[in-house]
């Protein structure tokens, strides 16, 4: 499988990071590169192996369902890029 | 052409948890905007998140509720996208190992009983809201509802009709509520809809293109979206069209669906097991645990309703339809009183009101106790049903008990046979022609006997007793 | 006084030799001289780091000291510490003051330990080199062409250059042994589990533990018994009985079993390294271990295995720096997508976005199981592959980097090389092991070299006695840059 330069812009685009087509051939170079390595373990056969998520072969331990946070929105949003009336402000959200 | 109808339905249901699903900020509705948005809820960096055990254990009471198998392992993904009220880009959900698999629900349409089939059920957290009201042409984001704990469920496309599906809808917001695990208030969100709708040619098997309408807050909405749906989906195909797969928001003011344009870019999700979590136990003794505590479901409830009371089933399903009521009723019927001279008053009298004044059971001003009193005096002949309508409606208007109105209004019924006989007489001498023709042939002048009676008595009259006179009378 | 233990340190901060406020301005003294130069340090906030030495010389006073009150210890700007600038090495967090401390924080913090400073970090820990730092490289103080490694070089750096006599660090592929090793101090990644990853800025979380750099082996095992235990508010933290990680390290080592994998000692590994690592193998010999031939076959897999998963991990981890809540936000911008679009690709620098997008693309629609499924099944295997060669051994060694340190700028325009250089201890963190680096020597560039030692799941305290052996036996933890 190799990469495109439309894999790099639709990638760029799901991780909203922008890119000018200059640069998304510079990306197409070094991110070829990168899975030329990645390759390498599909020659593997991994018939019947069970994947690995964790380290720790352990299950989810569970809080009590108790209200333990308070307030805290001042101290939060004091390096918020933009805030009025204790909301975050974005640019319109179409729906 | 004869079109079949498809709907699947996903409901949202809002766990009614005090903290939320991943952290310890309060689930509590209408605080100050983000006053209840803690550092993981804003998804802070450096922040993880920690499953709350009172969600956990309200997916059980749902998955034993609706005979699903309760899963002893289940894993919890990412789903990944951007949205500003989706604050960490991601949202933690449940994805291919979710933690109630399959189940089912019967539904009651038009007097035929059908099963809907459950596919899923699973645990996510839910997302903030974006406020569109003017704030300089921007949009607030208010994150007190991110992460608060939703269980998910997911229907099978078993449904072929709004009717069935608001049904479908209405039997799971029952239960819901009976088992305490949502309080089911469709105006603050706490239960949501998406219906999946497509039609297809009538004996096809092959499904149509489905569109999917979000966020239905209201049973009446429910309906009205899938109709307008269908309607233009046959338009389209029956126009030569193809229907597109999307996403379509109901607009209540115009009653129509339309495509909604921000989901209109094709979504990769990329979901993937959240690193941060690990794969959720649950250990067989917690299932019998909860098991053990689960209340009477209203399946249960409505043929108990059928075989002990007597009733038919649509009335024990109306009775049963929310938990308040059946308290309300079991509460009417255990003085005593026949129960389905009690079905009807609630049913009747009791939901009419509050329909119609907008009241919820849990308002009604009649208490369970008060109507009972009521009632008694009905089924022991101090008053007869009619009679028992104004009392009724005195009783609603806060008049005082049943007993007091009575007297107070002296509106006791005449039961006394010596004095409804000497009514009679007194009709039968003042009205010679009228007898005549009874006598004649004319039976629906009967009427006009019963009338003239309860005139004379102020409609006290006990109308067995006095229907029973009358022709023993009028036939001498 | 620079280069002495955390126990001497300690004593004489209990002894009334010196202060906890005098320690505290020697040390800021050092950075405010070497910085500049070496430039190890993101933060340094005197006032805020008097104000802890201060509580601790009240606390010393008071009868209620731990080793580490008073003592100056660097944090890697990974770790939240309140009311301090917190940037992770990153332009998109060039502003983010954090409003609340990591658990690894708050551990120090209750100890009276001081906060000396945050430490330089390659961007988000994504890189081998610290150049990847949104606020310039780190200089190695042993040379100041080469790099100190990453992703904690600064803390690296700090300590080898004593501006800190202890520092903290965070490892995903090697990022606490690798720049220790570069920079001939010591480092010790605990097993995944032990140290709480609450406030641990995140990198790929499934592989990312915190802790500690320092000289040496007796200090590290001081620090560990801080920073480890359990916390209730990362699930992944484990909840075990609380260690003394000291308590062994004065054991002898007659009849350890060293495993030393093939795979480690072959094509790729440069000579002068190899070379420092079989005299210090030697040593131990001499110490009474054996030597175990040890296969790893899946070695050369790790590679490809961890820059599928962590490129995955991260690419959803950093999704939250959207510009909305806090952080750098673009300046101009028409609509939503454009603000996300250009905060991200101003705010992240190019290898955080290469990866972001490596991530991205393994785990979109139609690759998913090509690649992430793919990779998280061989990463069983290659923790299989340890399951299998700790049946034969106590502790596996090797060295910890194929070369010294490489020069600022060698491998900058090739991300390949770069991965390359992290082949021996990206597979600990797949399999979740403990993993250290100890000095073991120099190469013939007269830069540092590493010996790495990879013990069994949890056990540390015997890594850290096979290493204290080593330094009681060897003074290369002791060497000190010419500054």
């Amino acid at each position: 499988m190799s990469i495109s330069l439309s894999d790099v812009k639709r990638v760029a685009s799901l991780a909203r990071i922008a890119v000018s087509d200059a640069e998304a051939e510079a990306v197409l170079n070094q991110l070829s590169g990168i899975f030329g390595l990645i390759e390498e373990m599909q020659a593997v056969d991994t018939t019947g192996i069970e994947p690995m998520s964790h380290a720790q072969e352990i299950f989810l331990r569970l809080r009590n369902d108790e209200v333990t946070e308070q307030d805290q929105h001042e101290a939060f949003q004091k390096g918020a890029p933009q805030v009025e009336a204790g909301l975050y402000l974005v640019p319109k959200v179409i729906e | 052409m004869q079109w079949e109808v498809v709907i699947g339905l996903e409901v949202h249901a809002q766990l009614s948890t005090e903290s939320k699903i991943f952290s310890g900020a309060s689930t509590a509705f209408g605080a100050a905007p983000n006053a209840q948005a803690c550092a993981v809820d804003i998804a802070l960096p450096g922040v993880l998140p920690v499953l709350n055990r009172g969600a956990v254990e309200r997916a059980i009471r749902f998955g034993l509720a609706v005979g699903a198998e309760v899963r002893h392992r289940s894993v919890f993904s990412r789903k990944n996208y951007f949205y500003p009220d989706l604050p960490k880009g991601y949202q933690i959900s449940q994805f291919d190992l979710p933690v109630v698999l399959g189940g089912e629900i019967a539904i009651l349409v038009d007097g035929a009983e059908k099963t809907v089939k459950l596919t899923r059920a699973h645990l996510e957290e839910d997302a903030g809201k974006s406020l569109h009201e003017d704030f300089h042409g921007m949009t607030g984001i208010d994150l007190n509802r991110a992460g608060t704990p939703l269980l998910e469920i997911v229907s099978e496309p078993d449904m072929r009709s709004s009717k069935e599906a608001v049904a479908y809808a209405k039997e799971l917001h029952s239960l819901v509520r009976y088992l305490d695990i949502c309080d089911g208030n469709m105006q603050e969100g706490s239960f949501r809809c998406d219906a999946n709708v497509s039609v297809r040619p009538m004996g096809s098997e092959k499904y149509g293109t489905r569109c999917e309408i979000k966020n239905l807050n209201s049973f009446r909405f429910l309906e009205r979206a899938i109709e307008y749906e269908v309607s233009r989906q046959i338009d389209i195909i029956e126009s030569g069209g193809v229907i597109h797969q999307e996403t379509r928001l109901y607009d209540s003011v115009k009653d129509e669906t339309r495509s909604m344009r921000s989901k209109e870019e094709a979504h990769d999700y990329r979901y993937f097991p959240d690193p941060d979590l690990l794969p959720l136990e649950i250990a067989q003794e917690w299932i019998e645990k909860v098991r053990g505590s689960l209340p009477e479901l209203p399946a249960a409830k409505r043929s108990r309703y059928v075989s002990d009371f007597g009733l038919s089933q649509y009335d024990a399903g109306v009775l049963t339809s929310s938990k308040e009521l059946a308290a309300y009723f079991e509460d009417v019927a255990k003085a005593g009183l026949d129960p389905k001279l009690c079905a009807n008053w609630v049913m009747g009298e009791i939901n009419g009101w509050l329909n119609k004044e907008a009241l919820e059971i849990g308002q009604c001003p009649i208490s369970s106790r008060s109507l009972a009193g009521l009632l008694n005096r009905i089924q022991d002949g101090t008053i007869s049903g009619k009679i028992a309508k104004e009392v009724f409606e005195a009783m609603w208007k806060g008049e005082g008990e049943a007993d007091s109105i009575i007297e107070a209004k002296g509106l006791k019924q005449i039961s006394d046979s010596g004095a409804l006989e000497k009514i009679v007489d007194e009709i039968i001498a003042n009205n010679p022609s009228q007898v005549a023709d009874y006598r004649a042939g004319r039976d629906k002048l009967f009427a006009f006997f019963v009338g003239q009676a309860m005139k004379a008595t102020k409609g006290q009259a006990n109308p067995a007793q006095l229907s029973e006179i009358l022709k023993k009378k009028l036939s001498a | 006084m620079f280069n002495a233990s955390l126990k001497d340190l300690s004593a004489m901060l209990s002894g009334g030799k010196i202060s906890s406020v005098e320690l505290t301005r020697e040390f800021l003294g050092r950075i405010d001289a070497l910085n500049p130069e070496i430039n190890a340090f993101i933060t340094v906030d005197i006032d805020k780091s008097l104000m802890q030495a201060k509580l601790a010389d009240a606390m010393i006073a008071s009868g209620r000291a731990h080793p580490l009150t008073g003592i100056p210890v660097a944090q890697k700007d990974i770790f939240c510490a309140k009311d301090w600038l917190t940037t992770c090495g990153s332009k998109m967090l060039s502003n983010f003051v954090s409003p609340y401390d990591a658990h690894v924080i708050e551990r120090f913090n209750s100890v009276g330990a001081v906060n000396i400073g945050k430490t330089n970090m390659d961007e988000f820990a994504m890189g081998s080199s610290n150049e990847t730092s949104h606020y310039g490289s780190v200089k190695n103080p042993w040379d100041r062409q080469a790099v100190p490694g990453g992703s904690s070089g600064g803390s690296a750096a700090a300590v080898a250059a004593r501006m800190a006599p202890v520092a903290t660090g965070t490892d995903t592929g090697g990022s606490i042994r690798q720049p220790a090793a570069l920079c001939g101090i010591s480092g010790i990644k605990p097993t995944y589990g032990l140290v709480s990853r609450y406030g641990m800025i995140a990198f790929a979380s499934s592989l990312d533990q915190g802790g500690p750099m320092a000289k040496s082996a007796e200090d590290l095992a001081l620090m560990l018994g801080l920073m480890t235990g359990f916390d209730s508010r990362d699930s992944t933290s484990l909840d075990r009985p609380v260690e003394d990680y000291s308590r062994d390290l004065d054991k002898p080592l007659d009849g350890l079993r060293i495993g030393l994998p093939r795979e480690y000692f072959a094509e790729g590994l440069s000579a002068d390294v190899e070379e420092a690592v079989r005299a210090a193998i030697s040593e131990y010999e001499k110490m009474g271990a054996t030597i175990v031939d040890v296969s790893l076959p899946n070695t050369k897999l790790s590679i490809p295995v961890y820059y599928v998963l962590a490129p995955a991990e991260a690419s959803s981890n950093l999704s939250r720096y959207d510009g909305v809540r806090y952080g750098y936000r673009a300046k101009d911008y028409k609509d939503l997508t454009e603000m996300y679009e250009k905060s991200r690709s101003e705010g992240f620098g190019a290898e955080v976005k290469r990866r972001i997008m490596v991530g991205t693309y393994v785990l979109s629609h139609g690759y998913y199981d090509a690649y992430y499924m793919q990779a998280q099944k061989l990463r069983r295997l290659i923790a299989k592959d340890f399951s299998e060669a700790f049946k034969q051994c106590d502790v596996i060694m090797g060295p910890t980097s194929p070369s010294t340190a490489f020069n600022l700028g060698e491998k900058g325009d090739d991300p390949v090389q770069m991965y390359l250089s992290d082949i021996y201890t990206i597979a600990v963190n797949l399999a979740g092991l403990p993993g250290m680096s100890i000095p073991a020597g120099f190469g013939k560039n007269g830069r540092p070299v590493g010996l790495q030692i990879v013990g069994n799941y949890f056990s540390e305290a015997k890594m850290l006695n096979v290493a204290h052996q080593y330094q009681k036996l060897t003074d290369w933890h002791l060497k000190m840059p010419a500054i």
